[in-house]
């Protein structure tokens, strides 16, 4: 492989632009850098920040290749400026067993683009009743193991899930949802939803998983991850168990930070997803609990689905939203635009913080001499405007659809190799 | 106006309009041997019922007979889903085969709307005949023409909605209507039956209907549905009878001239006593009979008025 040098770039937008040389998928230098046989990828000034690492994203491969496959799925995410991604379980075949993640692990080399880390499922065919075989998927690699799109809801299951992964060193990613107070729910509890006449998903059946799992964790002496965090109340659970001293991290979506039920007026069902969209207030707490670390990190929630699975009415349409594409946008707008977050910030919420959670050694690491060539390159001035029938993406599910948004991913760097470059996958 | 999906932001003006059609639609028709105007000669209009509903689906048949329209019945007890063919799809195979106008009752709230907006290019006219727990408009427009009938202007009148409120859309509509009518609305039901943020509603609440009755002018009755009873909504309904049912007792303290409704079908014995649906207080038949013409006023002002208004 060619060396490379990405010239004219300011790392964690500070101070002026510079030079990174990188050679064998190692950061060589910073500086004033000289390698006449490199590729040269001229940043312009553009903001350079470690790969991003997602720890939410479906692939939806295998079992509904007709919306993502790993090989789209991985091009949105170089795309989006990642440079790992956790595959969630919830596939068909259900991710929980050792066959399914090596072939989800083998085919994300194969593709090449960004790091696929498949998720394990915590309870076998993700239905909450029998612990799934996590030490043999840890064996084969599996960091993080979650049954997201239900709750690991019975607490017996979820202590002794918390347990058994103590001693393989893997993270519980729980998707908190009391699934009795959230029967036929279909929008956030509240008054737009009651307007509508669509039936309640109360904040109060997030915050009690993740209240009485927090609770669980602490016992168990064991690391919890709460996905998807959507209400204050959450935020304020997780901010009283972190001064207590649990070991529980948590992550927000890019949607749950900009969009709130207002939308729902409409009825697409494009801004339906899981958790449901919450209130302005909520919105405005996600970002401060982000900011302040309450809330580690962000992950898309990626979701592809079908045109038919979301052009239908607003009960029969599946939940999720497209995201790898668009979720650095979103932080730059709800949180730099803001002056919530600055570049270093970013750093730690899009990589540094997940890189973490999930124990990956060659991510999130600083931009130093010697560090694994993980990177992203940000033009923080350039606008776009969302697309959805144009991403990388075979499904266009986007709420973001036709939004002009900030922040322009110029490049991605994976080992050293350039795998997306001023808007397209690099041959 | 081109469809009615809802009456949340109704103009009053549009809807004094609509009902005032229907005041002259049924004086226009009482007492004649042939009830038919000649009105929607030529037009077609579908009916596309996702729930078994007699009581509706007739009203609006007879509306659009009456007005001469050709009236098709597509009915499906199970959803679009469970028969595989899309709402969407179905919608634009009735679309292209010549609907001027597609009536909708669906268990999905927002049904009608998304309806309208796969309609948009065919230009068919859409109507809201029930759509989950959303709305009912045209239930709504019914309940204020016999209260009209029988109180005159709404305007400062007293008008209480009894019982579950939660998962009404008659309730729903009659709240957007009734109080952009000038009504004073107030519903009365526990705390299990109301929706989230009610309060933002412009409406009063109560939870307790006797020391509401002596103020009112008409109080409506909702349906308690069976699945409701069993859902831990309230204790029994012995309880949600003695709490909330209109008895002998309570129809006592309502003032003489005050007006009894119920949207049908009506539980006798525990949301209404039977000596109170049938006594002269109670204008539930009147309710149906209004229906046909409030329905025919609708079909009226979306298919033969359109110029006019839209």
């Amino acid at each position: 492989m060619k060396p490379l040098i990405l010239k004219g770039v300011r790392p964690y937008g500070e101070g002026d632009p510079t030079d990174v040389l990188i050679r064998d998928g190692v950061i060589a230098a910073i500086g004033s850098v000289d390698d006449e046989g490199a590729r040269i990828v001229d940043g312009g000034g553009a903001v350079l920040l470690p790969g991003f690492v997602d720890l939410h994203t479906h692939l939806r491969e295998p079992g509904r290749e007709d919306t993502e496959t790993i090989a789209t799925g991985s091009a949105a995410a170089a795309l989006g400026g990642y440079t790992a991604v956790f595959a969630m379980a919830n596939t068909d075949p259900v991710a929980d067993n050792e066959v399914v993640v090596t072939h989800v692990a083998r085919r994300g080399r194969e593709v090449g683009l960004v790091d696929v880390h498949p998720v394990g499922a915590v309870t076998v065919g993700l239905e909450g009743v029998k612990l799934a075989e996590l030490g043999t998927m840890a064996k084969a690699g599996v960091r993080v193991f979650s049954d997201d799109g239900h709750c690991v809801h019975d607490p017996l299951i979820m202590r002794r899930a918390l347990e058994y992964s103590k001693a393989l060193d893997v993270v519980i990613a729980q998707h908190a949802e009391e699934p009795r107070l959230t029967v036929g729910a279909q929008a956030h509890e509240g008054e737009q939803a009651s307007r509508l006449g669509l039936q309640g998903w109360p904040a109060s059946a997030e915050e009690s998983i993740v209240a009485r799992d927090c609770l669980l964790a602490r016992h168990a002496g064991a690391r919890l991850h709460v996905c998807h965090v959507s209400t204050t109340g959450t935020a304020d659970v997780l901010r009283w168990a972190k001064a207590r001293g649990t070991e529980v991290s948590a992550e927000v979506t890019p949607h749950h930070l900009l969009l709130t039920d207002e939308r729902l007026a409409t009825y697409d069902p494009v801004n339906k997803v899981n958790p449901p969209l919450r209130t302005a207030a909520d919105v405005e707490v996600l970002r401060r609990a982000l900011a302040e670390g309450v809330i580690d990190c962000v992950a898309t929630d990626h979701a592809p689905h079908a045109v038919q699975d979301k052009d239908c009415e607003w009960s029969a349409a599946r939940p999720g939203m497209l995201g790898l594409q668009t979720a650095l946008s979103i932080v730059v707008e709800t949180m730099v635009r803001t002056g919530l977050l600055d570049w270093r910030g970013v750093a730690r919420v899009m990589s540094e913080r997940p890189a973490g959670i999930a124990g990956l050694a060659d991510q999130g690491r600083p931009i130093e001499v010697g560090e694994p060539a993980n990177l992203t390159l940000v033009d923080p001035d350039a606008t776009w405007t969302v697309r959805g029938a144009e991403f990388a993406s075979i499904a266009a599910n986007t709420p973001f659809e036709g939004m002009e948004l900030p922040g322009v991913v110029v490049a991605t760097v994976l080992r050293g190799r350039v795998t997306a470059l001023g808007g397209r996958i690099a041959e | 106006m081109k469809h009615l999906l809802t009456t949340e932001g109704i103009d009053p003006a549009q809807a004094t309009a609509i009902l005032d059609t229907a005041a002259s639609l049924k004086q226009a028709l009482e007492g004649r041997e042939v009830r038919k105007l000649p009105t929607l000669r030529g037009r077609t209009v579908i009916t596309m019922f996702y729930e078994n509903s007699t009581r509706t689906r007739v009203s609006f048949e007879i509306a659009g007979k009456w007005m001469s329209a050709d009236v098709v019945n597509v009915s499906s007890s199970g959803s679009s889903v469970s028969k595989g063919e899309s709402l969407r799809d179905t919608a634009l195979t009735l679309a292209a085969a010549g609907a001027d106008c597609v009536i909708v009752r669906h268990p999905a709230s927002g049904a009608a709307h998304r309806l309208a907006g796969w309609l948009r290019e065919a230009g068919t006219s859409v109507v809201n005949a029930g759509d989950g727990m959303h709305e009912h408009p045209t239930q709504a427009l019914l309940d204020a023409a016999t209260l009209r009938e029988r109180l005159g202007d709404l305007r400062d009148r007293r008008i209480a909605i009894v019982g579950d409120v939660l998962h009404s859309r008659v309730a729903r509509s009659n709240v957007h209507l009734l109080t952009a009518l000038g009504a004073d609305v107030t519903l009365v039901a526990p705390p299990t039956l109301l929706p989230t943020g009610v309060e933002g509603w412009p409406v009063t609440v109560s939870h307790e209907l006797d020391p509401e009755l002596p103020g009112l002018d008409a109080v409506m009755l909702l349906r308690v549905q069976a699945e409701r009873m069993h859902g831990g909504f309230f204790p029994s309904a012995r309880e949600y009878s003695i709490a909330y049912g209109l008895s002998e007792r309570r129809l006592k303290l309502l003032p003489e001239h005050a007006v009894v409704l119920h949207p049908g079908p009506m539980l006798r014995g525990m949301e209404i006593a039977s000596a109170v649906a049938d006594s002269p207080r109670a204008a539930i038949t009147d309710q149906v009979r209004n229906g046909v013409h409030v329905r025919m006023a609708v079909l009226y002002h979306l298919l033969a008025h359109e110029e006019e208004t839209s």
